[in-house]
């Protein structure tokens, strides 16, 4: 009984907050990792245009709201992401119109790149806080729970109570959905390889009659895709704060590093590495190790590897090592 | 002297803004502003010569920022007596296994051939290490903790003049910076800025989680000052003499004695706060021209020619037979120890110490507009950047407000729209920053005073 009261409790702290966590890092991931490999920037806007695409759900979902729109025990925000997408991706398409594409078509250095999508970040950043204000927002609404601490105690006898929180369970569904969707788009449609075939090699690319115009839309209506529900089931799991969001943008760039840059599956792996990571080497095992081990051994401290403080600090410790031992990442992306 | 025209041009724009503050504003705010630009010109200067002469990438700026505050507030703050005795010989013996610690690793690294049973080897040695440290120093630093957490609940520092402290963060940044240099330096440009970004994440975290050695989030307060305070201004002679000479001519309009006294009072306390203010100006202008003679005869030597090469075509610099690898950790580390430096000096003139100020959005993302805005590669553009952008930072507020306040002339003052682009206000700062940087890397890629390397 013991042994599964000790499981119960790190699938409760552990398991369950990481995987939600890990797939919110993984579409992030991704998001940087499309832009690195076809559009061959570091994108560092990340954070800001996640929090943008999420700015535009939380607004559609007040505006449904007030005509008492809802969809029962799911979240409004569901709702309102398809509209919430079609205005990001439009931003998007904007951005890249009067910014990147001039760099892009000069044929820029990726550093500069970079340095423009820090001015896109200034300006991304004040464009939210000036229409949503910079303090936090909760937009959720519908059923908190799927399954409360106290009724998963009545019904299984245990003393560790399991609690699942149905925008984890929607967070990992969607996610899930959504990469499979990607993956088979990427691999077996024509578009899709074609997109490949650039990321691999743009001349050869472009020799075999791949139209870039095409390609860069497809991964900026992707990116703004992936960004908005990223940043929604983000938001919808904990809350939206510009400023949280901004610094989201390190952990994501952990994850698509580790996982190797410009490699969707590493990204979307590399997610939930980080996630992982951090929320292994931060918890308290002590509860963990009171039913595991016989009363005698019982330990004093929490037994905790680092405290919570770090926990930022155990992902970016991570890439690292990573890029000191495999500076490709662990799934072969490009060589840095 | 014709050659030099628009740089002496846009400096005198520079000056005439902020003259124009202190007119219409106030003196105090002008040279606040005035202050800031300096220290902002300090850390361009040190961005600037890792980007603009070697073309190296450093997004950690805020971490070395932080550092030399480090050091400000270790080297001034007198030591906490009791912290010590009852963890100090806690921290030294875990100072002593962390240096035992990496030099076992260097010895293994250095003993061994590169393979699979050294890196076990290594990573068990450092997992060990870890492990031993974690129990000689908790004891020692939840000691020294609750030696009055109000007020001290750390170490202190070592109680000297807080100007040495501005070598010093020197010295951790630069240290700090060689250590960077030595694992990151190898990569890609956009990943060495990430990397870097990442790392300095991790110095904040560590200051600010680790209240033994900086008092963490509770913030140190009260350090000490090169410059005189005001109150014991107030109070000496030869200034309430200066200030009265000063305002001569506006005291003598008064014919009341007591008003007279009063309006007197009113001026040694707005003079006082302006006279600090003008000491840290001097100091802080001592610190740029020095930094600036320094870096422009750098720029002009063989070293910045050599720098240059690299930067442009790194191969054939190599093929000439110019180590880049070394070259590279030289440049990354004297950048980095300038932005200590600038680090330093922001504490010294704030008084205070405050980890959680530091945000990558003010100390790494606003340092690296100024320098492109400024003009990479050329000193005089790079404190120009400093200048133009802070004053800019600072001053946006106001200008949003003149600009909301005309396009909304037409509604209602309490209409929502109104209110709420008023509150928004301090956000169209970043809305400024970000579209002057995309407007100048746009039109004029080399910034307002672009790079222009003459033979002398």
């Amino acid at each position: 009984m013991d042994f599964v009261n000790a499981i119960v409790l790190l699938l409760n702290y552990i398991f369950i907050p990481a995987l939600a966590y890990g797939s919110q890092l993984a579409l992030g991931a991704i998001f940087v990792t499309l832009i690195y490999g076809i559009l061959r920037f570091a994108n560092f806007a990340t954070g800001d245009m996640m929090s943008f695409g999420t700015m535009f759900t939380i607004l559609f979902t007040w505006y449904l709201q007030s005509y008492g729109i809802s969809l029962g025990f799911l979240p409004t925000a569901l709702l309102a992401l398809p509209l919430a997408i079609i205005f990001m991706i439009g931003y998007m398409l904007l951005i890249d119109k009067f910014v990147f594409k001039y760099y892009r078509t000069n044929k820029s250095p990726p550093v500069q790149l970079a340095m423009v999508s820090i001015g896109v970040m200034f300006v991304t950043q004040a464009v939210v806080r000036i229409i949503i204000g910079p303090s936090d927002q909760r937009f959720f609404d519908g059923e908190k729970f799927l399954i409360k601490a106290g009724e998963f105690k009545e019904i299984t006898g245990l003393n560790e109570g399991l609690a699942i929180k149905s925008t984890q369970v929607i967070t990992i569904i969607v996610t899930l959905i959504l990469v499979s969707t990607l993956f088979w788009f990427l691999n077996k449609t024509k578009t899709g390889k074609s997109m490949k075939a650039y990321s691999d090699n743009e001349d050869l690319a472009l020799l075999s009659g791949i139209d870039p115009k095409k390609i860069v839309m497809i991964t900026w209506f992707i990116a703004g895709i992936l960004a908005t529900i990223g940043g929604t089931l983000y938001g919808l799991d904990k809350s939206f704060k510009p400023f949280t969001y901004f610094n989201n943008m390190l952990p994501i760039f952990a994850a698509a590093i580790v996982g190797g840059i410009g490699n969707p599956f590493g990204a979307f792996l590399g997610g939930y590495v980080i996630a992982f990571s951090e929320i292994l080497l931060t918890y308290a095992y002590r509860k963990f190790f009171m039913y595991v081990l016989p009363e005698s051994l019982e330990p004093d401290g929490l037994v905790q590897l680092l405290s919570t403080d770090y926990k930022f600090a155990v992902s970016f410790s991570i890439l690292v090592i990573v890029l000191l031992y495999r500076p490709s990442g662990i799934f072969k992306g490009k060589v840095l | 002297m014709r050659k030099n025209l628009n740089v002496i041009a846009a400096y005198s724009i520079m000056m005439g803004l902020i003259i124009l503050v202190g007119i219409f504003q106030s003196w105090n705010i002008a040279l606040s502003i005035f202050n800031l630009c300096l220290i902002s010109a300090v850390m361009t200067m040190g961005a600037n010569i890792q980007w603009g002469y070697a073309g190296l990438i450093n997004f950690g700026i805020m971490g070395y920022t932080a550092l030399g505050g480090l050091a400000a507030v270790l080297i001034s703050v007198n030591p906490v007596q009791e912290a010590w005795s009852v963890g100090g010989s806690n921290i030294l013996f875990s100072l002593f296994f962390i240096v035992g610690m990496v030099l076992a690793v260097r010895y293994v690294l250095k003993k061994y051939k590169k393979s699979k049973t050294r890196t076990y080897i290594i990573a068990s040695i450092i997992i060990l290490g870890i492990i031993i440290i974690r129990f000689v120093s908790e004891p020692g630093i939840e000691a020294i903790e609750e030696v009055d957490p109000a007020k001290t609940g750390f170490l202190g520092g070592l109680g000297l003049p807080i100007i040495f402290s501005w070598l010093v963060g020197a010295f951790f940044a630069g240290g700090l910076a060689f250590i960077i240099g030595k694992v990151a330096l190898g990569l890609r440009a956009d990943y060495l800025a990430i990397a870097t970004l990442l790392i300095s994440e991790i110095v904040i975290a560590i200051i600010k989680h680790e209240d033994w050695l900086t008092r963490g989030v509770k913030n140190v307060i009260g350090l000490k000052r090169p410059a005189p305070y005001e109150v014991n201004l107030q109070q000496t002679d030869w200034f309430i003499n200066l200030v009265e000479k000063f305002n001569s001519g506006k005291l003598s309009l008064i014919s009341d004695f007591t008003e007279r006294q009063a309006a007197l009072n009113q001026f040694v306390i707005e003079g006082s706060s302006v006279f600090v203010k003008l000491c840290y100006s001097g100091l802080f202008l001592v610190v740029v021209i020095i930094l600036l003679i320094f870096t422009q005869k750098a720029l002009y030597s063989p070293w910045g020619r050599m720098m240059r090469a690299i930067r442009d075509n790194e191969e054939a610099a190599n093929a000439m037979g110019k180590n880049v690898v070394k070259q590279h950790l030289l440049i990354f580390v004297l950048g980095s120890a300038i932005v200590g430096i600038a680090g330093a000096m922001l504490v010294t003139q704030d008084g205070l110490f405050t980890p959680g100020s530091y945000r990558p959005m003010r100390y790494t993302f606003l340092i690296w507009v100024m320098v492109i805005v400024g003009g990479s590669g050329n000193n005089f553009g790079a404190i120009l950047g400093g200048f133009a952008v802070w004053f800019l930072w600072i001053e946006s507020a106001p200008i949003g407000l003149y600009l909301v306040n005309l396009t909304t002339a037409g509604l209602d003052d309490t209409h929502f729209l109104k209110v709420h682009l008023i509150e928004s206000v301090p956000y169209f700062r970043f809305l400024m920053m970000g579209i002057g940087l995309l407007l100048i890397m746009r039109y004029r890629p080399k910034g307002i005073l672009p790079e222009k390397i003459e033979i002398k």
